[in-house]
């Protein structure tokens, strides 16, 4: 009979045991720790200067003459125009917005294929933010050993005065970056006066309201769960790595076997066991804002911010071994590290099939938007022929055809332009507008245009009959301004019967 | 319940689905999510309390708000008339010439207009107003009664041979074949003489042209230039209300034409027929 004592002891449970897996899960609050280091300073120049670009960009002024706003960036969604430096965009030309989405679109691409998740780590929203509300927290509540003592210590005064301190800064900064976002829309000074005194538009408050709200609950409290389970990008990017994308890497062929007891692993018989270079420390844990283990290898949710390899280059200066040990690589190059093998320059990874193709489709666009930019016209004729009736007989034998013509003057200044007709030979027109008066084929018609204004004419084009085409005729309206070398036709027809 | 299977790497479960090896994980969801999901539903329910959601047999639940889609369109049509009611007023007390001398009334009374037109007048008119057989194309320079603001404003108000109307448009060609005052010959003959007025191509030597100038001059004019006053209509021009082939303009001579318009003064307002008016004379054949 076998004792029960010798019978082999298993410490194990099921793991589909009741209570042991939950289909949902708490999302488990990070502290991450101050680090400090060349990534971390990079980071904090890439946060100055992008939040330094949203919050002034509205307050630079541009003058375009007195006729036109002079505020350098301004989407004026009430007259329908965007300003943009020296370029004014009309709802129509729309199509550069949609180039330059295209643009970042592909760049993005191309910065994912070299750098990796360089977006998500540096220069995102998200980040950055979530950057800027931790200098909040570490200045009031203390690094994180700090601050977890804090959250589990009972309520206090001291904890009431530091935790109402930090939402209400939190709260400020998040109503300034809400803020800041009306002032793109309008005119920024006189809005921020109207704004104070409780007379901007509803529509500004309510923008700053869920701006406020959003910034403050992503950036407080949401932070990693947005990258991991709200944005679309993780999934994408992570699609758009391949192996010779920088992605951080922690080096395990030269840190495992990792050991934070060295000493105890001399053996009995005096042998060493191999030790690799990491000592397990974790810092590379607890510095990162993701709240992941570097080690693990790539995940999805690595923001690749590199705050880890700081965090243990720092450490690996201490103990006397080369940094590197989590570092910028390639798959490549972590394979052929990994085999002993010499890495080479990570430079010509910019040139590739891959990233040359991105970037001949990058400057593409870019530059046929430009050059679209440089020769774009300032005038513009729109024509809308009557589609009921398509024509009309006089009594006197002639066919009169009725048009609406739009002649945009999309330059903020005072033209006289000029309306013509040609192509129809012994045709006239009239404008409504203007009264009685027949206009032949080819006669300029003088027109005085208002800055940055669609003016909209009623004209009927009249053939004689005796003159009248066999079919339906094309012939062009023309609208010139002079003075500024603007010319612009467009075709229509002219029909002579009435189907 | 059985046991699913788990993923080696992750120690997660897995639904059990694979596809080509490829399994897929069930990784818990963040609670948060649930809490956002449980808030949806919450969210629902005080939203069928309150507006209209859920369907019945013959109706739906009405919500505590009292609100409907439809009460909110009368609304903002009650919001759109009272935002209008000043220039609706000045249309009312103003005359044609002082609306006409307005820009802004002027164009709100085309629109008015533009929009009675399409409610009342497409019927006969069509709804680009280009008419049809016994219809007339109200784009051209042809007017039977006239083509000047007033002339349109006094045939819309009070119509064409609308008996009702002591002031109707009336005009009474005589039916010259029924009533037996021309025989076919004759028809034939005056039909070929009123084409050739229309060519230009008149001979007034014709057999044609002396029935004419006996018959048809009085009313027509003695070169078919036509009379407003009496809603002759012209004939020496290339429009044709019924038809210019012999046989429809043989046809106009044996039966005569009676046309009917209503007056519109015992439908509409006077505000609505002044805008009428202004949009009928800006069709493009108005005339000064």
């Amino acid at each position: 009979m076998t004792k029960p004592s010798q019978i082999e002891q298993f410490n194990v449970q099921a793991v589909n045991k009741d209570g042991a897996k939950k289909l949902f899960a708490a999302a488990k609050k990070i502290y991450p720790k101050r680090v400090d280091g060349k990534f971390r300073q990079l980071k904090w120049l890439i946060m100055t200067v992008t939040l330094a670009i949203y919050y002034i960009t509205p307050w630079l002024r541009w003058d375009r003459g007195e006729l036109a706003p002079d505020q350098a960036v301004l989407v004026d969604l009430a007259n329908r125009r965007f300003y943009f430096f020296f370029i004014e965009i009309w709802p129509q030309e729309f199509f550069y917005v949609a180039g330059l989405l295209i643009m970042a679109g592909i760049g993005l691409f191309l910065v994912t294929s070299v750098w990796g998740r360089a977006w998500c780590g540096y220069t995102c929203p998200q980040t950055v933010w979530v950057d800027l509300f931790l200098v909040i927290e570490r200045a009031i509540e203390g690094d994180r050993n700090a601050r977890m003592k804090l959250d589990k210590a009972s309520w206090d005064f001291k904890k009431l005065r530091m935790k109402v301190t930090k939402h209400i800064i939190w709260l400020l900064v998040a109503i300034s970056t809400g803020g800041a976002w009306i002032f793109y829309f309008a005119d920024a000074p006189s809005l921020l006066v109207s704004f104070f005194t409780l007379n901007a538009p509803f529509v500004a408050y309510s923008t700053v309201a869920v701006l406020t709200a959003t910034t403050y609950i992503f950036g407080g409290f949401m932070r990693d769960q947005v990258c991991t389970y709200m944005c679309p990008w993780p999934r994408i990017q992570a699609a758009m790595l391949d192996e010779e994308s920088l992605v951080v890497t922690y080096n395990d062929y030269r840190g495992e076997p990792r050991t934070a007891h060295r000493k105890k692993h001399a053996n009995d018989d005096g042998s060493q066991t191999p030790m690799g270079d990491c000592i397990d420390c974790n810092k590379c844990v607890v510095v990162c804002p993701m709240g992941i283990d570097i080690r693990d290898g790539q995940q999805m949710e690595c923001i690749t911010c590199a705050l880890c390899i700081d965090a243990c280059d720092s450490v690996m200066e201490k103990v006397g071994k080369p940094k590197g040990l989590i570092s910028y690589a390639t798959l490549k190059e972590y394979d052929k590290a990994a085999a002993g093998q010499p890495v080479e320059n990570s430079v010509p990874i910019l040139f590739r099939p891959r990233t040359l193709i991105y970037s001949g489709i990058w400057c593409l666009v870019g530059l046929s938007m430009l050059f679209v930019l440089a020769t774009r016209s300032r005038l513009d004729v729109n024509v809308l022929h009557d589609r009921n009736p398509l024509m009309v007989q006089l009594s006197d034998g002639s066919v009169r055809n009725g048009y609406i013509v739009k002649v945009l003057n999309m330059e903020p200044k005072k033209h006289t332009g000029y309306i013509s007709f040609k192509g129809l030979p012994k045709g006239y027109m009239r404008i409504e507008q203007e009264g009685a008066e027949l206009i032949k084929n080819g006669e300029k018609y003088k027109l005085l245009l208002e800055p940055d204004v669609l003016r909209e004419l009623k004209i009927y084009v009249t053939m004689p009959q005796g003159f009248l085409p066999q079919s339906d005729q094309t012939f062009k309206f023309v609208a010139e301004i002079p003075a500024s070398e603007e010319y612009h036709e467009t075709s229509t027809k002219f029909h002579v019967k009435k189907n | 319940m059985t046991k699913r299977p788990i993923d080696d790497v992750t120690g997660t479960e897995t639904t059990g689905h694979e596809w080509d090896g490829i399994r897929e994980l069930d990784t818990p969801m963040p609670r948060w999510w649930l809490i956002t999901f449980y808030i949806t539903i919450a969210w629902s329910i005080v939203y069928c309390v309150l507006y209209p959601a859920i369907p019945l047999l013959k109706t739906n639940t009405q919500g505590t708000l009292g609100y409907s889609s439809r009460g909110e369109l009368d609304k903002s049509l009650q919001k759109a008339r009272e935002a209008q009611t000043g220039l609706r007023d000045k249309i009312k007390s103003g005359t044609l010439a002082s609306i006409m001398a307005d820009p802004q009334l002027f164009s709100f009374a085309k629109a008015g207009g533009k929009a009675a037109f399409k409610v009342n007048c497409v019927q006969c008119h069509g709804s680009g107003a280009e008419g049809s057989v016994g219809n007339p194309n109200l784009n051209d320079d042809d007017w039977l009664w006239g083509g000047k603001l007033e002339d349109i404003h006094q045939t819309i108000k009070h119509g064409a041979r609308y008996e009702q109307d002591d002031d109707t448009r009336l005009s009474d060609m005589p039916a010259f074949g029924k009533d037996e005052l021309l025989d076919k010959n004759q028809i034939e003959q005056v039909a070929d003489y009123v084409l050739s007025l229309s060519k230009g191509k008149a001979d007034a030597s014709s057999s044609g042209a002396q029935i004419f100038a006996e018959q048809c001059a009085s009313c027509h004019g003695k070169t078919g230039t036509g009379d407003r006053s009496v809603g002759a209509p012209p004939l020496n021009d290339q429009i044709w209300l019924y038809g210019g082939d012999k046989k429809t303009v043989m046809e106009s001579i044996h039966n005569s034409r009676k046309a009917v318009m209503p007056a519109w003064a015992h439908r509409l307002d006077a505000e609505t027929i002044k805008q009428l008016a202004i949009y009928v004379h800006s069709l493009g054949g108005g005339e000064k």
